[in-house]
């Protein structure tokens, strides 16, 4: 068992757990941190992938900027106190069956799988260098890359007249 | 140095699994949402594992990729769940049945 194993396994362990804490907390800013601690033990991972350029992105963009911009809803709209009742009692046990369902699929898959034995290199390639990465994505991805643009430039718009008060009738700006 | 697949795929299945549950099992609609990021950051998970193992770079692009669709559905959401709170006073899903045929 090489270190790379142990290092992934302790990663794992700090990943399932912040997840679990996510699901279970009552208060959502502590959801917030939770997930926040996922995404930064799921971004060593990905280093550990020979991913440095995702890693980073990971970090900056989701731990960094999505991450922020839920805490700002959380706190703007002061609902991190706010206890959401129990769910309806008919449906904890199809949520149960549901999940036994993903993790038996799953579970399935990946054992009868597990014969393949392929095994991930944990040398960092040069396949994920940032210059590679940018090469492609402005030659053989650059019209998916345009499409992207004009995705957050919509969102971008829809956020804006989504959340902007309603204008009173009289009052034209 | 060298990992068994099963690793990464293990802990990217027990990730989506869990933002499954939390998905199902939350009533507030920002915890769903984060539920919702976790699934997409499985999935992720799943994209660069298999990018390392056949060494190339196409899963990297198309993780850049959910990232930022992920960003835009955040940022709708969000704005989504402000305008409904403003309305409703509530973020509580049970809340939302208004559209009930």
């Amino acid at each position: 068992m090489t270190i790379g194993i142990l290092v992934f396994i302790f990663l794992g362990i700090v990943a399932v757990a912040a997840a679990v804490g996510m699901i279970l907390s009552r208060n959502t800013v502590y959801s917030a941190l939770f997930l926040i601690l996922n995404f930064l033990t799921v971004a060593v991972v990905y280093l550990l992938l020979g991913a440095p350029f995702i890693s980073f992105a990971q970090i900056s963009v989701y731990a960094g900027a999505i991450m922020i911009l839920f805490l700002f809803v959380i706190m703007l709209l002061g609902t991190d106190k706010i206890t959401t009742p129990d769910p309806v009692r008919w449906q904890r046990p199809l949520v149960i069956i549901l999940a036994a369902a993903v993790v038996i699929e799953g579970a399935y898959v990946l054992i009868t799988r597990y014969g393949a034995q392929a095994t991930a290199s944990l040398t960092a390639a040069e396949v994920a260098d940032p210059a590679t990465i940018g090469t492609l994505l402005y030659t053989k991805f650059s019209l998916p890359f345009e499409v992207t643009s004009i995705i957050l430039l919509v969102a971008a718009i829809g956020a804006v007249v989504l959340a902007r008060p309603k204008l009173k009738e009289g009052g034209n700006q | 140095m060298t990992l068994p697949l099963i690793y990464p795929l293990g802990l990217a299945f027990i990730l989506f699994a869990l933002g499954v549950v939390g998905f199902l099992l939350r009533k507030n609609a920002i915890v769903i949402f984060m539920s919702l990021e976790l699934m997409f950051n499985a999935a992720n998970l799943v994209f660069i594992t298999f990018a390392n193992q056949f060494q190339n770079a196409d899963g990297h692009i198309f993780v850049i990729f959910v990232m930022t669709t992920a960003a835009a559905e955040v940022a709708v959401g969000l704005a989504l769940i402000v305008s409904i709170f403003r309305s409703r006073h509530s973020i509580d899903i049970d809340q939302m049945n208004s559209l009930k045929g």
